[in-house]
């Protein structure tokens, strides 16, 4: 049993890229919590596409052993938290649960916008904070000038600012020394009654729901029976444990420690995210609790073998499972058929529901152009959600939209200010703040979701080549002149590409769009009119000309073989096309043509 | 009962797989040895002309195709000694067509008058170019001026002599080709084959095509305007197309070939050489090793694939439709069991690509430069 004095819960918040996972490996390492022959680059990243992107995306825990120079034992607790905007919440839970961070800043690079993003979630939480520059074996390290920077723009001391290199072990003692001696033990009472928050929780297939939690007060032993506050549910406590980083079982957990409890539950949704845990038939305040993430962005997703629809919905609701920030509804295109409107946190989140779909399930895609929520006010003073531009009502009955909006912070080399301001402005920015920290300028717009969610940050990542970075939140929702665009492929219109435009940039859109699409669909044996078009008004139209040439020269009594496998080939290959009415359009068209070259 | 491939007809196809040079364009089973055992692959090809015949006893042989490779540097006893046997093991038809695919080179040439001793009653003459620089560039060792003179020794000694022309070329315009080709009708007899350019994965073409190296190759537009320039000319010189790249006088025909087109049986014998044979009532697709040496030395046929209904009726089609004459529904719906969706057919009339006279349907001038598109769709269902 730890005592109290004895234990450190502690957070790691870094911009993608800044060393996050590296300096959790070698801490792990350094301390022997796990043996150098189980050892692989960013152990808390469990998933593929985790490690694959560099990113974390659900939040990790593990406990470490560590002996520090004062011969003393302590108990290490890491909550390794994601990175990136669309996993904002995890970060802001998991922050909860602890009561340090460490704030790892790159040192070649300085404070970038997830930085700020995730510090001052840190700060919101009370945090201690132990600023760690890192990558300082790297010649472009610059250590004085980003210890200013972090100063100047987060507002916290860097005097004391710990120099690492994570990759070379450089500055990692000092590190599990400062964690000791400058991050608070935690507080709480033995002997009161058991009070815990629920920090996370995941489905296993062998064990059932796993829930992880933080001790507040009192103490937690395999076979009580607890209780989940927020719905009065009592379960029977099988198994505890901690995460080193696998899990290891053990008897109890006591104040200030983190591990997690399996009770036989079924469903992750059962187990709602920031409730408190207490005995069965005990009465304790509960705690705060956290707001549930909502989805902000919405798409269909659509099996391009219409056979595997329940394929998709059973992968689907396994997903769901262990994410209740990704709602799904069932969805019927007309060019489409059957598949999912599925609402996401941001487009990173999209793409990893859709990346783990394809690959874990092996179920291929077609995604529709992402869309926000609207709001619909109709004349008879009612509202209505609008996640789909297909379910856009009669304008007769409308009488106004609102949109959502957002706060964006981006941070950039003043280099490349002038193209940002630019970018900004075309995507119905209002800027709101700029100011400089060095060479860097801090832009804060307010901008539409819906000029974001697209391809904005592909954008900003290309006119600064990279160096700028960028965070969000929603701000509210804002009155605009909104229209839903239409596409037509001879003459039929395609719902899965229609979408919601201010009607000032709707001519530019249509352009862009028949245009794409004019390079997208291969040349028929007929001519295909390409149309955009608002209500019953064509506002762009392209022509894709008819076929001129396809004859194989040579077919001899040798070819035949060959030649019908190419046309099965090509077959099968028409049959992942969507069919609208005598137009193949293949189904990368669909993503590909709302991405927006200006 | 008549069987399927009677309405095609029986030929026999003899693979010689060696050339002088590997042509940078072809993808064809060729290779070049340095020394060939004459003999040997003589008796090879004889022992599989005795288990061919074997399978199919009492066939009327209607042609004979030397192809290769380059069969024009075949010894022309071991020719003639396939010939004698291929009478001797079957009934062959009094106007058997024996055809042999030469090089234009002046060996070849002086090896005609021993051809056609051995039988050989038609040559096909592979010019491809008749300027210097061009074939230069399609990697031929030939001059023009050479392929001129021994298309004239062939045309002495042949009756049917037939040549083939590559087009879109590198930096060839349209009016180079309608010139060159100008010149080639005037050079023809009755039978020209003009093949357009075709870039295949897996020959030294397809490498620099991969690579941005092949430069000045048409685009779509102008490729189809030199398609539809070649049958516009050779159908002035009354050569029209019977097939998408052949062109003949009525009755010159390749009657080998037709024998494809029209899907009927034939028999493939040498490396990588394919056939199609009805036996029992059950058509196979045959192959036989690429591989020359094991060919020779192991192994002369792979097993056999049954063809589906499905498949025969594919292929019937993906190769009837070649020809200007078109196919017969009837012989689709009985191979595969269904018909052609009326719907398909009516689209594809409507759009201009389909012409349907009764049971035969055929493609038309336009539908012909689309026509993988039209297969495309009369065999998606």
């Amino acid at each position: 049993m730890t005592p109290l004095s004895h234990i450190r819960n502690f957070s790691i918040v870094a911009h993608i890229d800044h060393g996050k996972s590296t300096l959790a490996d070698r801490l792990i390492q350094s301390t022997n919590t796990v043996a150098d022959r189980d050892m692989k680059a960013q152990m808390l990243d469990a998933m593929d596409i985790e490690r694959e992107r560099g990113i974390t995306i659900k939040a990790n825990t593990v406990r470490i052993d560590y002996v520090a120079d004062n011969g003393e034992a302590y108990v290490l607790n890491l909550i390794d938290t994601p990175g990136h905007v669309d996993f904002a919440y995890e970060v802001s839970r998991s922050m909860r649960a602890v009561e340090g961070s460490l704030l790892v800043v790159d040192s070649t690079q300085g404070v970038e916008a997830q930085t700020l993003a995730n510090v001052y979630q840190a700060i919101d939480a009370d945090h201690d904070i132990v600023p760690i520059l890192n990558k300082i074996d790297l010649p472009a390290a610059d250590c004085d000038r980003v210890a200013e920077q972090i100063e100047d723009v987060i507002g916290i001391d860097a005097s004391g600012a710990i120099r690492v290199s994570a990759k070379t072990g450089i500055g990692i003692h000092e590190t599990l020394e400062a964690i000791v001696h400058h991050l608070p033990a935690p507080k709480g009472e033995e002997n009161a009654d058991l009070k815990a928050m629920l920090v996370d929780s995941w489905y296993d297939s062998y064990l059932g729901v796993i829930v992880l939690v933080r001790i507040i007060d009192g103490r937690l032993k395999k076979g009580d029976r607890v209780k989940f506050v927020s719905n009065g549910t009592v379960h029977h406590v099988d198994r505890i444990g901690v995460f080193r980083p696998q899990m290891q079982v053990i008897d109890s957990l006591g104040p200030g420690e983190i591990g997690f409890l399996t009770a036989s539950i079924k469903q992750v949704r059962d187990t709602r995210v920031g409730d408190t845990v207490t005995h069965d038939k005990k009465t304790v305040t509960p705690l705060p609790g956290f707001k549930p993430a909502q989805p902000v962005v919405f798409c269909g997703l659509f099996p391009v073998d219409s056979s595997e629809f329940e394929d998709l919905r059973d992968a689907i609701d396994k997903l769901a499972l262990n994410d209740a920030s990704f709602s799904f509804e069932m969805e019927t295109s007309a060019a489409l058929g059957f598949g999912f409107r599925c609402g996401f946190l941001g487009l990173l989140h999209l793409e990893v529901i859709r990346d783990r779909i394809e690959r874990e399930y092996d179920i291929e895609l077609i995604t529709t152009a992402p869309s926000v929520v609207y709001h619909v006010y109709m004349r008879d003073g009612s509202m209505q959600e609008l996640h789909n531009p297909a379910d856009m009502p009669d304008l007769s009955v409308v009488d106004h939209l609102e949109e959502p909006r957002i706060k964006a912070t981006i941070l950039v080399p003043d280099d490349y200010l002038g193209d940002v301001l630019k970018l900004c402005q075309d995507r119905r920015g209002v800027q709101l703040d700029l100011t400089y920290a060095g060479s860097r300028a801090m832009v804060v717009y307010d901008l539409p979701l819906n000029e974001v969610v697209f391809d904005f940050y592909d954008r900003l990542k290309s006119v600064t080549k990279g160096y700028a970075s960028f965070d969000y939140q929603l701000t509210g929702y804002q009155t605009d002149n909104l229209v839903k665009m239409s596409v037509l492929v001879n003459d039929e219109p395609v719902d899965a590409l229609s979408m919601m435009v201010h009607r000032d940039r709707a001519e530019m859109r249509g352009r862009a769009m028949v245009e794409k699409l004019k390079d997208l669909i291969p040349r028929h044996m007929f001519k295909i009119p390409i149309q955009a078009a608002i209500g019953g008004k064509v506002i762009a139209r392209e022509t894709l000309s008819a076929m001129r040439k396809d004859v194989t020269a040579k077919c001899y009594g040798g070819d035949a073989t060959r030649k019908r496998k190419l046309l099965d080939k090509q077959k099968a290959g028409k049959k992942k096309m969507r069919q609208f009415g005598k137009v193949d359009i293949p189904q990368e068209a669909f993503i590909s043509a709302l991405k927006m070259d200006s | 009962m008549t069987e399927d491939w009677q309405n095609g007809g029986f030929g026999i196809y003899i693979h010689w797989p060696f050339c002088a040079a590997k042509c940078p364009y072809c993808d064809f089973n060729s290779h070049v040895a340095r020394t060939i055992d004459h003999a040997a692959w003589r008796n090879a090809y004889l022992e599989e002309i005795r288990k061919a015949a074997e399978q199919t006893p009492g066939r009327i042989v209607h042609t004979v195709f030397f192809g290769g490779g380059t069969p024009s540097l075949m010894e022309p006893w071991v020719v003639a000694d396939i010939i004698d046997a291929i009478r001797k093991h079957w009934p062959t038809a009094n106007d058997m067509e024996i055809t042999l695919e030469a090089n234009p080179g002046s060996v070849e040439a002086q090896r005609f008058a021993d051809f056609r001793a051995g039988g050989v009653n038609r040559i096909s003459m592979g010019i491809q170019a008749l300027n210097d620089e061009d074939l230069r560039r399609l990697g031929r060792i030939h001059s023009a001026d050479e392929a001129r003179a021994a298309f004239d020794i062939a045309r002495k000694t042949f009756d049917r002599v037939s040549f083939d022309l590559i087009y879109g070329r590198q930096k060839q315009t349209l009016a180079d080709w309608e010139s060159e080709l100008k010149q080639a009708l005037t050079m023809a007899i009755d039978h020209l084959s003009l093949y357009q350019l075709t870039i295949e994965q897996g020959t030294a073409f397809g490498d620099r095509y991969n690579a941005g190296k092949l430069a000045g190759l048409p685009d779509e537009d102008r490729a189809a305007d030199m398609f539809t320039l070649t049958r516009d000319i050779c159908a002035d010189f009354g050569m029209p197309a019977y097939e998408v790249s052949n062109h003949a006088r009525d009755g010159a025909q390749s009657r080998h070939n037709l024998i494809y087109w029209r899907y009927g049986d034939y028999v493939g014998i040498g490396p990588g050489a394919h056939g199609r044979l009805t036996l029992n009532g059950q058509r196979f697709a045959t192959e036989a090793p690429t591989n020359p040496k094991r060919w020779l030395e192991e192994l002369r046929q792979l097993p056999n694939v049954a063809l589906t209904g499905e498949d025969q009726a594919n292929e019937f089609l993906l190769m009837g439709l070649r020809l200007t004459d078109g196919v017969d529904l009837a012989r689709f719906e009985a191979l595969s069991g269904r018909s052609v969706a009326p719907d398909t057919l009516k689209n594809l009339s409507e759009l201009g690509l389909l012409d349907q006279r009764g049971r035969n349907i055929s493609v038309t001038e336009q539908g012909v430069s689309v026509l993988n598109g039209v297969l495309r769709e009369l065999l998606a269902d």
